[in-house]
Formats: C-alpha cells, structure tokens, sequence
C-alpha cells in the first residue's frame, strides 16, 4: 500500500467525551472534519498528522479542538482568528483551522475575522451558522433574521442580520463555501476545497441549534428533498441547475440572478450560467451568497476560490529577502551598527 | 567685544523649544550625539505634545528637546536649563518657567513681532517682563533672516530653506559649548544622502550658526566642558529605551535559539519598539502590526503556541484591552513578554506624558487569580538588560512577564557602553522534543521551577490541547473538579514566586543602616541617585533602594527596609509600589512622595523633602 492511504478518520478522533446536546448539529460536523482529514494528508505527504492545529474562540463551535485529536488551542471569545493568525505566521508549515461561531466571529470577534481574510493568511475557518447564541442559551445573534424572537429580544429583533458570505467578500475574500451540517458528504468536500485553497478560506456551515434556534432553516433545509428543490450545489465548471428532477436553474438578467424553469419559454440547459469559482471579480459571487429562499435556492458548496499571494507567504518571503542581502548577521553587530565612539 | 573668554564648566542643561514641525527632537538629538561623540556623559528629555502640527505659533504645537551634557557619566536631563533656545513667542510662552534664573535665553528675532507675540497669548508686547524672566542674557538673533541668508546661493523655494533654521540654531550651540562641527556633519552627508541639495542646505545653515556667533561676538563668554575622562572605556554609541527593549529582545532570541515574533499595534510612546523590530528582518523578526490591540497579544500568543518566542508591546490603554489575553497565557502556560510602555493616564489621559500608574494594573488586572511576573526598567540603557532578563524569565519559567518602562525613559537617550553577547546567559526553554520516559503529558511541571514542559505544534506525538478553561492538574484535559481548581491555582502562584530563587536581591546605595531610606522604582532611579547621592555628599544619612523586580520582590527586600528610621517610598502616581510594599510588608511604615503631573520629579523637590525628612527626626 502506498504511504498516501496511510491516515484513517480514527486517526483524529480525540478520546475526549463529547458534549454537546444530542441531535445537535455539531456531530455531523465533527464527522465532515474527521473525514475530510485524513483524505487531505493522505492527498498532501506536508500535512502529517502533527502538523495540523485547531484553534477555537467561544461558544459551543469551540470545543469543537477538543473532539479532534490534533494540536488544539481552545482560545477566547472571539480571538481565535487573531491566535490562528499569529500561529500560522509562526511555523506557516502547519494545517491551521479555526472552528468559530456567528457570535465568536460575526459579533466580538468581527475585526479579527475581516482582518484575517484581508490579510489572506492560509487559515481554514469552519464557520458554524446556527443564528443563535447557544452556549449562553439562546439571545440572538448577528446572522439572526430581523424580527426574530429570542430571550433578549423578546419582542423580536430590530437589527438586521450579517450574510458571512456577504462580508467575506467585502472583505476581499479569497475563498467562500457554504454547507449544511446534515450534508455530511458536502461539508466535508468544502473542507478539503479549503485546505487546498492558499489563502483565508471560509466554510460557512449551516447548524441547526436543537435546544434554542431548532428548525431556523427549515424554509430550504428541512428534509433531502425540500433540499434539492430550495437549495443549489455549485461547482466550478457546470451550469447552475437545481431541482429534484434537474429542472431549474440560474441566468442573470441585467444586474439580478433569476430562477428559471427548463422547458418553459424555449429556456434550454445551454442558457443557464456556469459557475465561475474563480473569476476574481467578485459581482456574481456577492449575488449567490446573498440568494434566500423561497426566491432563490440557497447556494451551497466552493462559491468563490480565487488566486493571491497569502500573508504568511509574503511575510516568510520578505523576511527571505532581506536576509540575503543582510549587511548584519547577529546581535554583536547590530549593537555596533550605526554611530558609535571609542572612551579611551 | 573682544574675543570672548572660554569658560570651564562641569555640566550645562539647553533647552530647544519650537513649533512641532521645527525640528527640535531632531536638532536636540544632534546637539546631545555630537556631545556624546566627545566623550561626555548626556541624558535627554524628549518632551512633546500629542498633536502632530498643532497650528504654527501656538502653545498647543511646542515641542521641546532637553539635554544635560557634563564632564561625566549625568544621571538625569537637569531640572532646569542653563540655556533655552526658543524658536518663536509661543515656545517662550511654554517653556520659559524651564529657564534657571540667571540663565541665557535665544529666540529667533525674526519672530518676536507684536503679531506673533499676541499670537502666543501673550497679554503685552513685552513677554520678558510679562513672565519675569530673570535671565542673564537675552539675544534675539534674526535665526530665519540669516538662514535664508546663509542659503541664498542655492536653489532652494523659500519654505524649504526657511526649514534648516533648526540648524542654524544648532550651529549657535555649538559655537557656545566649543563643540566641533564634524560629527554633526557627517550625519547630515548620511541622512541626505539621495538628496545633495538638502544635505548642502543643512550644512550651511549649520555652518552660518556657528560663524554667526564666531564672527559677531555678541557672546561674552564660550565655554567648554572637558571630559574628565572617568568613563569606562570601551565603545559606546547612544541609546534610547524603547530602541534598547527591542534589541534585547532580539538579544533574547539570538540566546534562545528561538525565532523572534512581535505582535503589536501602534500606541504613543510604545510604537519605536515595533518600529525597531519591524527593520530587523535581516535577523530574521517577524513583527505583525495587527487590527486592534487584543489581535497583537493573541496573534502573540499563537506565535507562542507554535514555539516562537512571542513579544507584544503597547502601553496602558492597550495593556487594558489586553487584559483578558493575558490572562488567557497565564491559563496555558505559555511564554510571553509583554512590554508596557507607560503613559500618562487614565484613559487616554496624556498620551506623550511620562507616569508610574500602571503598576497595580500589570501586577492585578485580571480576572480571577491570575499572577504573573512584573519587572521594570530604570534608564534608557538597562531597557537592554531588562528586556533580556524578562525574556529569559518568560521563556524559561512559562509564566508571561510583564516589563515596566515609561515614557521618560522610552523616549531619552544616554551613552550606552556596548557590551558583548558572550557575556550573556544562554536562555533554556523547556521546549520537548519527543514522547519522554513515562508519557507526554500536557502540564508536567520541573521541579525547581514548576515550568510545565513546551510542546510545539508540528512535534510527532506530542498532540495535545491548551486553552482558557482550567485543566486537569498533569494530564491537561478540561476539568471542573473543585479540588483540582485550587490545586491549579496554587501552582499557578507558585510558579511565579519561585522566580524570587533566580533574580538577583536588591541592593541599596549608600549604608544599609541610614536614617531615611528612599525607595524608588523603575524610571525614577536618575533622579533619585542623584538627590541621594548629592545629599549623601553633604554627609546626609540616607540611602536609596531602586527596585526592578516588582513581582515578585527580591527575596531580601524585607531585610533591605528594616534598618531604617524612616522609609518614603518616591513614585509618579498615588501611591502603588508604596501599597504594594504595605501588603507585602506590614510591619513597616512607609511614607510618600509622589507627583502625577506627567512630570519627571526635579533633584530639586527631591531634595527639599528628603531634608525635610531627615531634619524633622525619626520616630
């Protein structure tokens, strides 16, 4: 057998018990990552085992470094991009992950998470969406929908939401998936799409909160089949058509996205748009991201995946430069560079 | 006038004072650097406002550079100056209260128009008179006039020449302190380097200064300060305190053996080190100038995570938004210096002012039981040696250390006699390498230290987890178990009061028995040692104790304050090593000389109330 096939998922799974609440989302997420794992150090002889690191902030996303068996650093509300960040800087030879929530990342940790994806540093954030604050019970989130009704907004929201994928690529985003945690074979493909992404890539997994937010996505994601006619798989390459019998697609008309049906108005699959993952101008991304039901079908799987130099890259290679044409070489001669005067 | 008479001095005190775009840090820097060339001792006050260009003319936009030079080693910038060069009314308007009686003021004549005069805020056309200055001498020569002057024959706009009249001024002082040209000159060839007509510019204006008061004789006097020649030998270059904490950190990784990464995010007057460090990629630092201050220390402690050796530097505001990362490294053990440049405060309170009020902050602010080492640093130069030790400590202990300075000497610059890196310790970090005898385990501690064992991501088999929430005593898995929380939290304490076994104790200067005992710390020590010092001269019985290891305290401090009739401790702020030295200490009583007016204390008060101290009698 060859060295590649070597790891299995029982390779990373912790020996810690698990605790989050039973039927949470969370578990089939857990299974994505343990998959998605070992197929990419088996596609990849860099990652070994040890070279992968999971950093977290707070929230119940976040105890996500303790059910991996991997380098784990369970962090602080909000700053798991920021410590991933100074982590993959540090050794950029590492698997960095962050798992982070709609709290950790959209609300106290929003700068680290922008500045991160600006800085295009080659982090992988699974960023888990369940529009609701869970570990402190149910208070609504920056992703919940306007109006909803939680235990602190009793009369209902009067915020609007955060779309993630809408901000990613404001912030200049150079990868953004989206995932269901029930689609455990998807998630765990835009794992993998991820890790081979050089730069901040973003997975934004839908979870369903059991205790205080269930069923928040039911609209589009109740059961496989409300599936396949609410929701779109994207992939690079292939037309935009979605629908349990293959029926329906994507074309723009002027500047919007419009759902059509094939066969209906002399409408053929060769006129549905193919999906460009990595086209860098970023005008169709922003209006898949932004599709919702029951206009749309909610994109789902690798939306954008385009090419730029990373920050750790840029870091490591500017330090490589000066280096060579260094005038100092240690300590030694950096005191005595610049003025200096002899006492006698 | 004759040829004036060359009077032998010992040491003397200018001020340069102008508007913030004038150039003065830099004209004083000059002075102090060509003065230090000669083998003089210097001490420099950089002191400036936070404004950037406040509007031209106005007090709000003065900047002033002080400097002492004297015929050997000078332990503070002076109280007052001997010589006060103000570059328009309003520099005089500010500074003048800075001014010795008797002393010699120079303003720009050109400038002291009624307009510019009423400008400044002044209520008469008469500002000598207005403010009582009692000086020996006032000149005004006409600085911008004769700089533009000494320029004509260049091709220069009007603005661009009208800005070397910095060094013009500069030219005078040297002419008035017998310090040759030649220093200062090769700085300007260097500096200008790519721009020949400036640098030519600058050197004429410098030149016509110092021919200005060759060739007019309006000066009575020269004078000279000869160097005693006292200094210990050896190669010196000058040195500032934020410039000193950033090389030895690097000092710090170059002993280590680990790579060097700073996060950071830009804070008056703590930005130099990152600045520093920023260029030393040629040693291969990594700095990271992050979003926010909380990114910096996280982006730190991810560094330290992944085996770095992870710096943060900022100052008080910043350290309070730090405040729950650094509690987050004391929870995972890792090593992290965190350097706290201290400003004036609270809140942004004054920004480019110096002030000792973060030392309850660094030592307690954070949530739960949370000690960790503080360290401070007392001159320019021992930021070097400060930084280094509290790099060592970190790295070797696991614990965070938080280094002490403050403005007055992040900011000021002395003669710093270079030493050699074989004279410094190598730094043990207790990094693993493999699966040891009987199993990894996360928080398996030394014996003499109880540093928990460092292992870095990317290590085969060392897979393991750290983080915020309290840990099974050996193991490291998350634990909620009562017994075991308090079991953490002890060995947490421990930890850092056994660094106590491996700092050096506390010395005092002058007998361990002298009636009054000045207790200083961080940097106050110029000032202190010299009142001290002077006072020990006229047979005063007093001593000084100037502490650097705040937390904890040298293992012999109680024995060092025992001896005394009285103890006062000297602080800029209200009272927080006095308080910290009553709890640690009861027995004692301490009393207090303290001043928060973004200040450095004078020789002069210090005096005064030691004298009364002592006069007054013990108890």
């Amino acid at each position: 057998m060859s060295e590649q096939l070597k790891y299995t998922p029982a390779d990373f799974k912790s020996d810690q018990e698990v605790k989050w609440c039973p039927g949470c989302g969370n578990y089939a997420i857990l299974n994505s990552v343990i998959k998605a794992l070992p197929e990419i150090a088996n596609a990849d002889k860099r990652y070994k085992h040890e070279k992968f690191a999971f950093v977290s902030g707070i929230g119940c996303s976040s105890r996500f470094p303790y059910y991996v068996n991997t380098y784990g650093f369970h962090g602080i509300h909000g700053r798991a991009n920021a410590i991933a960040t100074g982590v993959k800087v540090a050794n950029p030879r590492l698997s960095v992950w962050v798992t982070t929530g709609d709290g950790d990342s959209m609300a106290i940790g929003g700068n680290h998470f922008i500045h991160a994806i600006r800085r295009n540093i080659d982090i992988n954030i699974l960023l888990f969406n369940n529009e609701i604050y869970g570990l402190t019970k149910g208070q609504y989130s920056p992703t919940s929908d306007l109006g909803k009704v939680t235990k602190t907004s009793p009369f209902g929201t009067v915020e609007h939401p955060f779309t993630p994928g809408e901000l990613v690529l404001g912030a200049r985003g150079t990868f953004f998936a989206r995932s269901i945690d029930m689609e455990v074979q998807l998630t765990k493909d835009c794992m993998v799409a991820a890790a081979r992404h050089d730069g901040t890539s973003v997975v934004e997994i839908l979870q369903n909160c059991i205790i205080f937010n269930d069923g928040t996505f039911n609209d589009f994601a109740e059961d496989r089949e409300m599936r396949e006619e609410r929701t779109i798989s994207l992939k690079h390459g292939e037309r935009m058509i979605f629908g349990k019998n293959r029926d329906k697609g994507l074309i723009q008309v002027g500047n919007k996205l419009m759902v059509v049906q094939i066969g209906v108005g002399g409408i053929t699959e060769e006129d549905l748009l193919v999906h460009n993952a990595h086209e860098p101008n970023p005008g169709v991304h922003m209006m898949l991201v932004n599709m919702k039901a029951p206009t749309y079908p909610v994109a789902l799987g690798v939306i954008r995946a385009v090419e730029d130099t990373t920050y750790d890259f840029n870091v490591c290679e500017q330090v490589d430069r000066v280096r060579a044409k260094r005038a100092l070489n240690n300590v030694d001669e950096l005191l005595r560079s610049g003025a200096t005067w002899e006492v006698k | 006038m004759g040829k004036p008479n060359i009077v032998e001095l010992n040491d003397v005190v200018i001020r340069f004072s102008g508007d913030s775009g004038d150039g003065m840090q830099l004209t004083g820097t000059l002075f102090s650097d060509a003065s230090a060339f000669m083998g003089m001792g210097i001490s420099t006050f950089p002191d400036f406002p936070s404004e950037i260009r406040a509007p031209q003319g106005t007090v709000a936009g003065i900047s002033g550079f002080q400097v002492r030079i004297g015929d050997t080693k000078v332990l503070t910038p002076g109280d007052y100056c001997d010589v006060l060069i103000a570059m328009n009314p309003a520099a005089l308007y500010k500074e003048a209260k800075w001014l010795k009686r008797g002393g010699m003021l120079i303003c720009d004549g050109d400038l002291w128009g009624e307009k510019q005069i009423l400008r400044a805020g002044f209520c008469t056309k008469d500002p000598i008179t207005e403010l009582k200055i009692d000086a020996h001498d006032v000149l005004y020569p006409n600085i911008t006039t004769m700089t533009r002057e000494a320029l004509a024959g260049l091709d220069l706009d009007q603005k661009t020449a009208t800005k070397c009249k910095n060094m013009f001024a500069l030219g005078i002082c040297f002419y008035l302190y017998n310090i040759p040209l030649d220093y200062t000159e090769k700085y300007i060839r260097k500096r200008f380097k790519e721009e020949p007509e400036l640098a030519e510019a600058n050197l004429l204006a410098l030149k016509g200064g110092f021919n200005y008061g060759a060739n007019t004789h309006v000066f009575a006097n020269t004078y000279n300060i000869k160097p005693k020649g006292d200094l210990e030998k050896g190669l010196y270059r000058s040195i500032n305190g934020n410039q000193a904490v950033a090389w030895g950190c690097i000092a710090a990784s170059e002993k280590s053996g680990l790579p060097l990464f700073c996060g950071s995010y830009p804070i008056t007057p703590a930005t130099v080190i990152l600045e520093e460090l920023s260029k030393r990629k040629d040693l291969g630092v990594k700095t990271l100038q992050a979003e926010d201050e909380i990114a910096g220390i996280c982006t730190a402690i991810g560094a330290a995570f992944a085996g770095n050796f992870a710096v943060t530097t900022t100052s008080g505001p910043g350290l309070s938004l730090k405040s729950e990362a650094i509690g987050l490294a004391v929870m995972t053990e890792l090593p992290l210096l965190i350097v706290n440049v201290q400003r004036s405060g609270p809140s942004t309170g004054m920004p480019t002012k110096p002030e000792q009020a973060d030392l309850m902050q660094a030592v307690w602010g954070r949530n739960g039981e949370c000690p960790l080492v503080v360290m401070a640093a007392s001159t320019p130069s021992d930021c070097f040696d400060y930084a280094f030790h509290a790099s060592k400590l970190t790295l070797e202990h696991m614990t965070p250390v938080i280094l002490l300075t403050d403005g007055f000497i992040a900011n000021g610059s002395e003669p710093w006699k270079i030493p050699q890196m074989t004279d410094y310790p190598r730094i043990n970090a207790p990094i693993v390498n493999k699966v040891p005898e009987g199993g990894y385990f996360t928080y398996k501690r030394d014996e003499k230290r109880l540093a928990r064992n460092w292992a870095i991501p990317g290590t085969k088999d060392l897979e393991h987890r750290v983080g915020g929430l309290e840990k099974d005593f050996l193991k490291g898995a998350v634990s909620h178990d009562p017994i075991n929380h308090q079991r953490m939290v002890k060995i947490r304490a421990e930890k850092v009061a056994r660094v106590q076994e491996f700092i050096p104790k506390q010395t005092i200067v002058g007998d361990k028995n002298a009636d009054l005992l000045v207790i200083g710390w961080g940097g106050t020590k110029g000032h202190l040692m010299t009142a001290v010092e002077e006072l020990q001269a006229e047979g005063k019985s007093i001593a000084l104790a100037h502490f650097n290891y705040i937390n904890p305290l040298p293992k012999n401090t109680r024995e060092v304050l025992g001896n005394h009739k009285k103890l006062v401790v000297c602080e800029l702020n209200e009272g927080q090593f006095a308080n910290h030295l009553r709890m640690n200490f009861q027995e004692f009583e301490y009393l207090q000389y303290n001043k928060v007016q973004g200040l450095p204390f004078t020789v002069v008060e210090l005096k005064e109330e030691f004298n009364r101290l002592l006069a007054e009698g013990g108890k």
